[in-house]
C-alpha cells in the first residue's frame, strides 16, 4: 500500500503517551502475574508454626516404660507433632489437617465401651480424665516412612478394659473414630470408608504398652492429634493408633480394620513395625525422622521388640503383617 | 496492542514465573519454613511443577488454535525446559534424600516401586528433548522430524501423571484433576486430526 494513511494527527498517539502506557501495561503483567504464580505457590506451601493451647494434665512421669530412646533421639517439636498428621476425615494434606480440624467439637465426648464385658459402660470425659495419667514418651512409625518421638499423656488401655470385665469369650477389640460429615467435610474425598475402625488382639490392648492418650507435652490434645481420647500402639504402623475414639466393642473374632478394607494387600491386621517386610509399593526398611535430613534404620517392632516380640512367637509375620 | 510481538517481554515473563517457585522453595528452606517434613515438600513440590510445565506446554497449541495466541509457540520450548529444570530438581532431591546418594539401592527401589520406574522412564524421555531444544538442533534434524521427536511430550506427561497417580496413598484428588486436563488437552489433538482427515474428503451435507 503506499499514500499517507487517512488518520488525522488529532488521534495518533503522543509517542511519550505510548511508552507511558506500555510501561504501565507492562508492568501490571509482571505484577499479576508474580502475584499468581506466589499465590499458587502459597496456598500449597506448609503452614507455619502450631500453638500448644491444650489444658495442663497433672501426670506421673514413667520413664521406665518410655522406652530405650537411643541418646541420638530427640523428641520432636510441639509444632512438628501438631502440624503434620495424617487425620483423613479432615484432610489427606498433612500441614492442612491442624487448620481444618480446629473448631472440631469434643467437649461434649463419650466413650461406649460394650460388646463381650460383664459391664458395659459409657465413659464421658470426665470419666476419662479420672484415671492416673501417665507420662510416656514413644517413636512413631508411620506407615508411608516417616517418624517421630512423642511424649504423650494418657493411661494404659489395661486399666480401661478391667473396669468393664471382658468375659472369657472376649478374644479382640475393635476402635471407631467419631464421624460426622459436618464437622468433617472434606471427608468425602478421603478416599477411605468412614467411620474409621481399628482392631487388636486382646494380649495387644492389654499389653502395658498400649495406651490412652488425652494429651502431649503435658497438655490435652489438639484436636488434629486425635482429641480428646486416642490409641497409641508404639510397636503398629501409626495407622494402628485410631483417633477421637467413641467406641471400644470386645469380640471373638477379628474386627474390621479400615486401611485393610480400603486395600487388603497393602495394609494387614498386625501391620506391626517390621523392616524385613516391604510395603508392596515401598520398603519399610528405613525411615525418616521428622526433623532430620537423611534417614535411620526402622527398628524391628519399633525398638519395642524386647517387650512385645513374644506376643508373636511362632507366627509368620510375612503372612501375617 | 503490541502485546503479541514483544517476544522479549515474553520471554521475561516465562523466564521470571518459572523460575520464581524454585527461588520460593529456596527463600523457605533458608527461613526452615518447609514444614515439618521439608524433603516430603520439596520432593511433591518440584514434581508437581514438573507437570504444571508440561501441561502448560500441552496446552500452547490449543490457545494458539482457539484465541489465536500465536506469540505463545515462541515461549514453548522455554517452558519445556522449565518441565526438565524441575524434574531434575525431583530427581536429585529423590536420589539425595530418599536414597542417601546410595545409588546401588536404586535399582532394587525402582523394581519395587512400578510409580518410581514410570517416573524415571519418562525423565528418560525428557532428556532427548531437553538436548534437542536448541534452533541449531531444530535445523539439524529439520523441522518435521524435530516435531515428530518432541511428540513424545504426551508420553511424558502421561507418565507423569500415572507416576503421581499411584504414589498417592487414597485420595486421588489432584493427580485425578492433572489426569482430567491432559486428556482434555490429548482429546483436543485427536478430534483436531479426525477432523482434518474429514476435511480432507469432500463433505456430505
Amino acid at each position: 500500500m503506499s499514500g499517507s494513511p487517512n488518520i488525522p494527527s488529532s488521534e495518533i498517539t503522543p509517542e511519550a503517551t505510548f511508552h507511558n502506557r506500555r510501561f504501565f501495561m507492562k508492568s501490571a503483567i509482571w505484577a499479576g502475574s508474580a502475584f499468581a504464580t506466589a499465590g499458587l505457590y502459597r496456598t500449597f506451601a506448609p503452614r507455619p508454626e502450631v500453638k500448644n493451647t491444650g489444658a495442663a494434665i497433672t501426670s506421673v512421669a514413667e520413664p521406665a516404660l518410655s522406652t530405650s530412646l537411643a541418646a541420638d533421639e530427640k523428641i520432636n517439636s510441639f509444632t512438628e507433632i501438631a502440624g503434620y498428621n495424617n487425620y483423613y476425615e479432615f484432610s489427606t494434606d498433612k500441614s492442612e489437617v491442624a487448620a481444618k480440624a480446629k473448631y472440631f467439637v469434643t467437649d461434649p465426648w463419650s466413650v461406649q465401651v460394650g460388646g463381650l464385658v460383664q459391664k458395659p459402660r459409657t465413659f464421658d470425659l470426665a470419666d476419662l480424665l479420672k484415671f492416673e495419667s501417665v507420662e510416656r514418651t514413644y517413636r512413631f512409625r508411620c506407615v508411608e516412612g516417616w517418624s517421630m518421638v512423642i511424649p504423650w499423656v494418657g493411661f494404659p488401655l489395661s486399666k480401661l478394659l478391667s473396669m468393664v470385665e471382658p468375659t472369657s469369650a472376649a478374644t479382640h477389640v475393635g476402635f471407631e473414630t467419631y464421624y460426622d460429615i459436618k464437622q468433617m467435610p472434606d471427608s468425602g474425598s478421603a478416599g477411605i470408608d468412614l467411620p474409621y475402625v481399628e482392631g487388636l488382639r486382646l494380649d495387644e490392648a492389654m499389653h502395658p504398652l498400649t495406651l490412652l492418650a488425652t494429651g502431649l507435652y503435658g497438655k490435652t490434645l489438639p484436636n488434629q492429634n486425635g482429641a480428646p481420647i486416642r490409641l497409641v500402639v508404639p510397636w503398629k504402623y501409626g495407622f494402628k493408633s485410631i483417633k477421637s475414639v467413641v467406641k471400644i466393642t470386645l469380640m471373638d473374632r477379628e474386627p474390621p480394620t479400615t486401611w485393610s478394607l480400603a486395600n487388603p494387600g497393602e495394609y494387614g491386621f498386625y501391620s506391626n513395625v517390621n523392616p524385613t517386610v516391604d510395603h508392596p509399593r515401598w520398603s519399610q526398611a528405613r525411615e525418616r525422622r521428622i526433623g532430620e535430613v537423611g534417614s535411620r534404620e526402622t527398628l524391628m517392632f519399633n525398638g519395642y521388640a524386647e517387650q512385645v516380640a513374644h506376643l508373636y512367637a511362632g507366627m509368620d509375620l510375612k503372612e501375617d503383617f | 496492542m503490541t502485546f503479541s510481538s514483544d517476544t522479549r517481554f515474553h520471554r521475561q515473563l516465562v523466564v521470571f514465573n518459572g523460575l520464581l517457585p524454585a527461588l520460593l522453595i529456596l527463600l523457605d528452606a533458608w527461613r526452615g519454613k518447609l514444614g515439618a517434613n521439608p524433603v516430603e515438600f520439596v520432593t511433591r513440590a518440584t514434581g508437581v511443577l514438573t507437570l504444571v510445565f508440561l501441561v502448560i506446554t500441552l496446552m500452547v497449541t490449543p490457545l494458539r488454535k482457539i484465541y489465536g495466541w500465536n506469540w505463545l509457540l515462541k515461549q514453548r520450548r522455554l517452558l519445556g525446559l522449565f518441565a526438565f529444570f524441575y524434574g531434575t530438581a525431583h530427581l536429585l532431591t529423590y536420589l539425595a534424600c530418599d536414597r542417601d546418594w546410595h545409588l546401588q539401592t536404586v535399582i532394587g527401589d525402582v523394581s519395587k516401586r512400578p510409580f518410581i520406574a514410570i517416573g524415571m522412564f519418562s525423565f528418560a524421555l525428557m532428556i532427548p528433548l531437553a538436548v534437542t531444544s536448541t534452533n541449531a538442533m531444530i535445523k539439524r534434524l529439520g523441522g518435521q522430524r524435530w516435531a515428530q521427536l518432541h511428540r513424545l511430550t504426551y508420553y511424558i506427561t502421561i507418565g507423569g501423571v500415572l507416576h503421581y497417580y499411584i504414589i498417592v496413598k487414597s485420595d486421588i484428588t489432584y493427580p485425578l484433576i492433572f489426569a482430567i486436563i491432559v486428556a482434555v488437552l490429548i482429546g483436543y489433538r485427536v478430534v483436531a486430526s479426525i477432523k482434518k482427515a474429514r476435511g480432507a474428503a469432500p463433505r456430505a451435507s
